[in-house]
Parts: structure tokens; C-alpha cells; sequence
């Protein structure tokens, strides 16, 4: 079973519930952790994982031979990501907004372009303890993480219990990420902010026909509109973590929920066996 | 000789689009006889890459100079590689800047003066919050 750790707004605490999460579960199933947040890989603080395998991810970027290249403009009329210029006299690349997608030598009438390898992250394997974790690294600087988190999510072993830590956003990364997964918890915020962007959030993964529920972080007695917002969508409100100065005070040193509060790891537990029950419910209703 | 100047609007009583990559209207003109030729942006609404994309779509028109409120890197580059001087911060009206060009007002910029992106508006909603960014 794959569970994706989503947001919409940024720092509402995915990484918190992505890595309790994993924690509480690891003596009870084989389990996955997967830090598709490639941009800003955070998982590894808390995991503290022993990395045994390094694998760089390059896309493929055009070089052009000037020498056969007759500056038709054929290769920036099809680049449909504007990262080819033709001037007068020469042709001007830029990789940064390259996606890779070989248009322009494929329809070279002069075969001038050929296909480089521009590496723009690396995808590292490795454990800590137990659990199997993989993450994507974007390299500073490169435009594009999907290219990083397609890699990493090759590696995703779906007979494991898998959890996908996923960047803030609805953006490419974030369906790239979320995309196969059975069930998608979404984090929040009961701020204006976090209820608008969990509204983005929901229509995504609505859209990509992905079961979700919500976890409302950092609450207090302000949750409801965020609560009435989900009970008019019929989203379940799954967890909720009070606004604690404790819980920041150990997430600041790097120290899960779970480990820093074990009485938490029975509420992770059994927030993982009601999703999946929404899981099963769901698949034996299509069955049927 | 003819200049290039981005415009709210297709004439010369236009005001400048502060916006190259994203202007509305490119008003193409000789200063010398005041004949001039609008042409609509159609890279205003591209995706990505919008600077590059209109720099390539007047490289080939026999330009010396843009004048422009800002120009980022992508399309700098274009530009300068295609041999058109670019002239940033230029504001009012495309008929004064054309005016203010002839008489030696203007200096042509050796860089760009604003980073990628900066004209394609917010909402992007990349806030990430705990001041990570």
C-alpha cells in the first residue's frame, strides 16, 4: 500500500506526520520511506538513514553541430518549452529549461542535433534501521525536480507499506509524486492559507482519483471552518496535532513525534489502520 | 534603422509595458520617418520560457535597439547574441521614448536588470512557510 504525505500549503508538517508516521510503523510491517520532496529532502534529519547507494539523474539536453546546422529555426519552433533560440548566425540552448523531450533532434531536418546527459540530481538509497529509504536530491540551481522524483519512484516497492513524503504545492512535482499512490494524507494548517491551498490540494488529488484524508496540524480552537470545510466534501479529519510548543521543540532537534512522545505512536498506529480500512473499503467496493 | 519598444497598446500614444517576455504589443519604429508597425505579443501567455520566445520572434526584423521597462536574463541573452542593443527602464509613453532615443538620452544596458521571472506575476503560491525559503 502506498500512502502519499501531501499539503498544499508549505510548512504545515508533512515531514512531521511523514516520519512519525514510518517510525510508529516500522516494527509492524515492512515499510518504505520515500522523500519525493527532492527540492528540500528533509526526512533524512529525523531518520537518520545510513546511505549505501548514490545514482545520479540526468535528462537528455541538445547539443547542435553548427557545422551542419543551416538556422532554419525548426528545433525553437518545436521546443515547446522555449529553451532553444535560433539567431542569424548561431543557436542558443538553454538547459534550464529543458525538459528532455528530444523534439528538437527527432525533427532536425539536418540531423545537426545530438542528445547530452545533463545531470540535474542523484537519487540515494539506503536504511536506517529497518526501514528501506530512498530519497531524490535536486542539484542547487536546476528548474526541474519530476525528472528526480520519476527516478526515485522507481524504486518504490508497492508489497511494502510505502510512505511518500511529497513537496508543498499542486504543482507538476507534487502529481508527479502522488500519482499510484492508494491513499493521500493530507496535512494542514487551520490558517486562511491552509484551508485555501487545502482546497487546492483536494481538487489535485480528486482529480488524480486518489482517496484522501486530512491531518490538522498546529490546532487549537480555531479548526472550524477547516472542519466544516471537510465534513461539506466528506473528508475524513483523521488526526489532529495540538498547537504544542513540546512537539516544535523536539521537531527543531530533529526528534520524530513518535520518539519524542511514544504515546503518539499508538495514535500513528491507528492512523494508519484507518486508512487503511478506507483503503480496502474502497477497493472491495469497485470490485464489486 | 529601426527600434523596438514594448507597448500597453498597438500606437504610438501607448503607454511603455514596463514587461518584455510578457508585453502586450510590440511597436516596431524608425525614429527617423516615425513609420511604425505593431504587432501583438503572442508569447504573453506562454508557460514558460515566455522572454526567449519573444526575443526570437524579433531577432529577425532588422532591429538596432529595444527599448523596455525591464529584461531578464533568458531574453538578454537572445537579444545581445542576435546584436540588439538593450535598453531597460524606460517608462511614458512609446512616442517620448522614441524621441528621447534619437536625441542620445538613452544607454544601452551591458546586462540584464531584473532576474528570470520577474514578470510573469505572482501566484505561484511557492511559500513554503517555517522560513525555509
Amino acid at each position: 500500500m502506498i500512502i502519499s504525505v501531501a499539503s498544499g500549503k508549505g510548512g504545515t508538517g508533512k515531514t512531521l506526520v511523514a516520519t512519525s508516521l514510518a517510525v510508529s510503523l516500522k516494527d509492524k510491517c515492512s515499510l518504505q520511506l520515500v522523500d519525493c520532496d527532492v527540492e528540500e529532502p528533509n526526512d533524512h534529519l529525523f531518520l537518520k538513514p545510513v546511505i549505501d547507494k548514490k545514482e545520479p539523474v540526468a535528462i537528455p539536453v541538445p547539443k547542435i553541430d553548427e557545422t551542419k546546422c543551416t538556422f532554419c529555426g525548426k528545433c525553437a519552433e518545436v521546443c515547446a518549452y522555449n529553451a532553444i533560440a535560433v539567431l542569424p548566425k548561431n543557436v542558443l540552448v538553454l538547459p534550464n529549461l529543458c525538459h528532455g523531450c528530444g523534439a528538437c533532434s527527432y525533427l532536425c531536418p539536418e540531423k545537426a542535433i545530438t542528445e547530452e546527459d545533463m545531470i540535474i540530481g542523484v537519487v540515494e538509497s539506503g536504511h536506517a534501521g529497518n526501514i528501506d529509504f530512498i530519497q531524490g536530491r535536486l542539484n542547487t540551481g536546476e528548474a526541474m525536480p519530476v525528472p528526480v522524483i520519476r527516478k526515485v519512484k522507481e524504486k518504490v516497492s508497492p508489497d511494502k507499506t510505502v510512505i511518500i513524503d511529497i513537496s508543498p504545492g499542486t504543482s507538476c512535482p507534487v502529481v508527479e509524486s502522488v500519482k499510484g499512490s492508494d491513499f493521500c494524507l493530507l496535512v494542514t494548517e487551520p490558517t486562511p492559507f491552509g484551508l485555501n491551498d487545502l482546497t487546492l490540494a483536494v481538487e489535485t488529488v480528486r482529480k488524480l482519483g486518489i482517496l484522501c484524508g486530512v491531518v490538522i496540524n498546529r490546532a487549537g480552537d480555531n479548526q472550524g471552518k477547516m472542519e466544516a470545510y471537510c465534513r461539506e466534501q466528506n473528508i475524513p479529519v483523521l488526526m489532529t496535532i495540538p498547537l504544542d510548543t513540546e512537539i516544535a521543540r523536539l521537531y527543531s532537534r530533529g526528534i520524530t513525534l513518535a520518539e519524542g512522545m511514544p504515546r503518539w505512536q499508538e495514535k500513528f498506529e491507528s492512523l494508519f489502520r484507518h486508512i487503511k480500512e478506507l483503503v480496502d473499503e474502497r477497493s472491495s467496493s469497485l470490485k464489486r | 534603422m529601426k527600434i523596438i519598444i514594448t507597448s500597453t497598446a498597438p500606437n504610438l500614444d501607448a503607454e511603455i509595458d514596463p514587461r518584455f517576455g510578457r508585453c502586450q504589443y510590440f511597436i516596431i519604429v524608425d525614429p527617423d520617418t516615425m513609420q511604425f508597425e505593431a504587432l501583438e505579443n503572442s508569447s504573453a501567455t506562454a508557460g514558460g520560457g515566455a522572454g526567449i520566445s519573444a526575443a526570437q520572434s524579433i531577432v529577425d526584423k532588422g532591429i538596432e535597439a529595444l527599448l523596455t521597462g525591464n529584461c531578464g536574463p533568458n531574453a538578454y541573452q537572445v537579444l545581445s547574441g542576435a546584436g540588439i542593443k538593450v535598453i531597460t527602464g524606460v517608462t511614458g509613453k512609446v512616442k517620448d521614448a522614441v524621441e528621447n532615443y534619437k536625441s542620445g538620452k538613452l544607454k544601452a544596458d551591458s546586462q540584464p536588470n531584473v532576474r528570470a521571472h520577474f514578470g510573469s506575476g505572482g501566484g505561484m503560491g511557492g511559500g513554503r512557510g517555517m522560513g525555509q525559503r
